[in-house]
């Protein structure tokens, strides 16, 4: 190879080199390429996404279709999963089952991270009254478990009549209501170390407003931390809501969810006659929930390599 | 000339658990416009904590700064309200620091940290806030300064990051620079470079420098006027040629002795013997007594004044105030 000249270059050709440097964003991603576990969880869930959204507009068996005639039939070539109590086909419910437990899962997933992120950031860039505000109130939520908060509000909801097709946002709502304490958590102690960084102080000497220092400052710093962790918290999200759904208490039958559809076979008859009814959903939580976490994992090894074990 | 900056009777108070800590005690100077002047002294001896003090960073911590004032222009920046206060920084006063490395945000490119300032204090569109990065990065002289403006901070080295951080510091043409250390993290022939560079600037912008070292070496390159700091007061000022010609404070005899000579091998280098005194157990002396050659018995029980001499400079010690001390022996 023979050296380029250096006066031989345009400014055309500078400009050009100037674009290609790789950003941090896609170093990330070339690291993340290399790590066979991470990638083989991304195109699992990919997958996933695929057919829940787009499969059951291929199916014959949309909108719940009730076949008396095929009643808890054991998979055949007409129904690929079988049928369940009513004769409804078992893979579109599945399929329609994983969309929105999907959607409830990254919807409440960013809502909380929003909610966390928002507080965890103000509480430790202000600190003083406002941090412990903030901080308390977490405190709050975390001492007491999750589920039995979730199972309050949930039987609040059934009190009220709440009616079935809105259940499916109230679920996300409650969902995020308990999951952003962590976080926020999480991004205070962050942003405590952060704020005190010296590039944080040239920001200061450079006459640059609070929000400016926060968002464009700060913010970007948190990226790593915040990724990685509503990632990880997708598959927490999509659980809960599993659970919720078993005990009645999250989205209601017809709308199927996953969780919901193993409580329509939590009888004994079902349990030992009928697996094509709990195996599809139970195994598609399980796969689905660790494909998140594996994701996740390989994406903080790659984003924040401080926080390895 | 007008005086840029006039600090009278500044002093920082830290509140730790052993007791009140007094980094800086009662210093007064001035800069003028277009004057060098440097603050020298050992560490810990609160230079840096008077840099901090002008520019309003001790407050969030736990110091606190009184004084008379800080005047610049009409304001008086220890009375100043805080967005006041923002408005002067990086606009009309810069600061630079001692770690180039750790003192740009990781995860923005240069160019995008270098806008930031223009954009924030003269209301500069983003174009025009571009292309005068690109002419700042030619300025401190960085070739390729197209794809630098694109780097992050962890592709360039430290010089270049020191150069960028002065591009930042002169972008919005402040009035006053203030330089902590800005060379002490480089290596020699980079310290030359960057201080050469930061004297053409001062003959090209006309702006004042207040220079923050611990090398005389930097002092006897840059200064107009030097004032040394031993224990957070000022024990010595003066014009730069005079001071180094004739030191007048045995501190400063001290230092200006511990300098290696160019072209003479010696053995060990001289250096003062004794300590900085615990700034937690000062009582009323010159705080230098205990290391001082020539203590006088009152040096030990009353702090001097900083007193003019014929010639301008000025010190604050026993030895120049003969006539007093004999008369109260």
């Amino acid at each position: 190879m023979s050296t380029i000249p250096a006066t031989g270059r345009t400014e055309a050709d500078r400009r050009s080199s100037a674009r290609k440097r790789p950003s941090l964003w896609r170093q990330s991603l070339r690291r993340l390429m290399k790590n066979k576990l991470a990638v083989s969880g991304l195109v699992f869930l990919a997958f996933m996404f695929l057919i829940c959204f787009l499969g059951p507009l291929f199916s014959p068996y949309a909108d719940n279709k009730i076949n008396t005639t095929i009643m808890n039939h054991a998979p055949y070539a007409k129904h690929w999963l079988g049928t369940d109590l009513l004769g409804r086909d078992v893979l579109t419910r599945l399929l329609q089952a994983g969309r929105i437990s999907l959607t409830v899962g990254i919807t409440s997933m960013l809502l909380s991270v929003f909610i966390g992120s928002l507080l965890g950031a103000i509480a430790g860039y202000y600190r003083g009254v406002v941090d412990q505000v903030i901080l308390r109130f977490a405190d709050l939520l975390l001492t007491v478990p999750n589920l039995p908060i979730l199972f309050i509000f949930g039987a609040l909801l059934s009190e009220w009549k709440v009616p079935t097709e809105y259940r499916m946002y109230m679920v996300m709502l409650m969902l995020s209501f308990v999951g952003w304490p962590g976080l926020a958590r999480l991004i205070r102690g962050q942003m405590l170390s952060l704020r005190e960084r010296e590039f944080m102080q040239a920001a200061t000497v450079l006459g640059l407003r609070d929000r400016r220092k926060l968002v464009h400052h700060l913010l970007p710093n948190l990226f790593p931390l915040i990724i990685v962790v509503a990632t990880l918290n997708i598959g927490g999200a999509i659980l809960s809501e599993s659970v919720l759904s078993f005990f009645g208490l999250g989205v209601m039958p017809p709308t199927p969810t996953w969780g919901n559809m193993i409580d329509a076979a939590n009888t004994i008859i079902d349990f030992e006659k009928h697996p094509w009814l709990w195996i599809p959903p139970g195994v598609s939580i399980f796969l689905t929930v660790i494909a998140i976490n594996i994701f996740g994992d390989g994406l903080r090894d790659v984003l924040d390599p401080k926080q390895k074990k | 000339m007008p005086n840029v900056i006039e600090v009278d009777n500044l002093s920082t108070l830290f509140e730790t658990e052993e007791g009140t800590v007094k980094a800086v005690d009662g210093v007064s100077f001035r800069v003028r416009e277009g004057e060098t002047v440097c603050i020298v002294g050992e560490s810990g001896c609160g230079k840096s904590v008077t840099a901090m003090s002008i520019m309003g960073l001790v407050e969030g911590t736990s110091g606190k700064v009184t004084g008379d004032r800080v005047g610049f222009g009409d304001r008086d920046l220890l009375r100043i309200d805080r967005n006041e206060l923002r408005t002067i920084r990086g606009h009309e006063i810069a600061m630079i620091f001692q770690e180039p490395m750790t003192s740009l945000n990781p995860v923005l490119t240069i160019g995008e940290q270098l806008m930031e300032p223009p954009r924030e204090h003269l209301r500069m569109s983003r174009k025009a806030a571009r292309q005068q990065a690109i002419k700042l990065i030619e300025r401190v002289g960085i070739p390729r300064a197209e794809q630098i403006f694109a780097s992050y901070p962890h592709e360039l080295s430290g010089g270049m990051l020191q150069r960028i951080m002065i591009a930042m510091a002169i972008s919005c043409g402040p009035k006053l620079l203030i330089a902590d250390e800005p060379t002490t993290a480089l290596d020699v022939t980079i310290q030359a470079q960057i201080l050469d560079m930061l004297r053409e600037l001062k003959e090209e912008t006309g702006m004042s420098i207040l220079l923050i070292t611990h090398d005389l070496g930097v002092v006897a390159e840059m200064a107009d006027y030097v004032i040394v700091m031993y224990s957070g007061k000022i024990v010595e000022e003066g014009e730069v040629s005079e001071l180094f010609a004739h030191p007048r404070h045995p501190y400063t005899q001290g230092l200006l002795r511990s300098k290696p000579i160019l072209g003479q091998r010696l053995e060990r280098l001289y250096s003062i013997p004794g300590q900085v005194p615990d700034p937690l157990s000062l009582t009323p002396s010159c705080y230098f007594h205990d290391r001082c050659a020539h203590c006088l018995d009152i040096c030990t029980r009353r702090e001097p004044e900083l007193k003019t001499l014929e010639g301008g400079q000025k010190v604050a010690c026993w030895l120049y105030e003969t006539a007093e001390v004999e008369a109260r022996g």
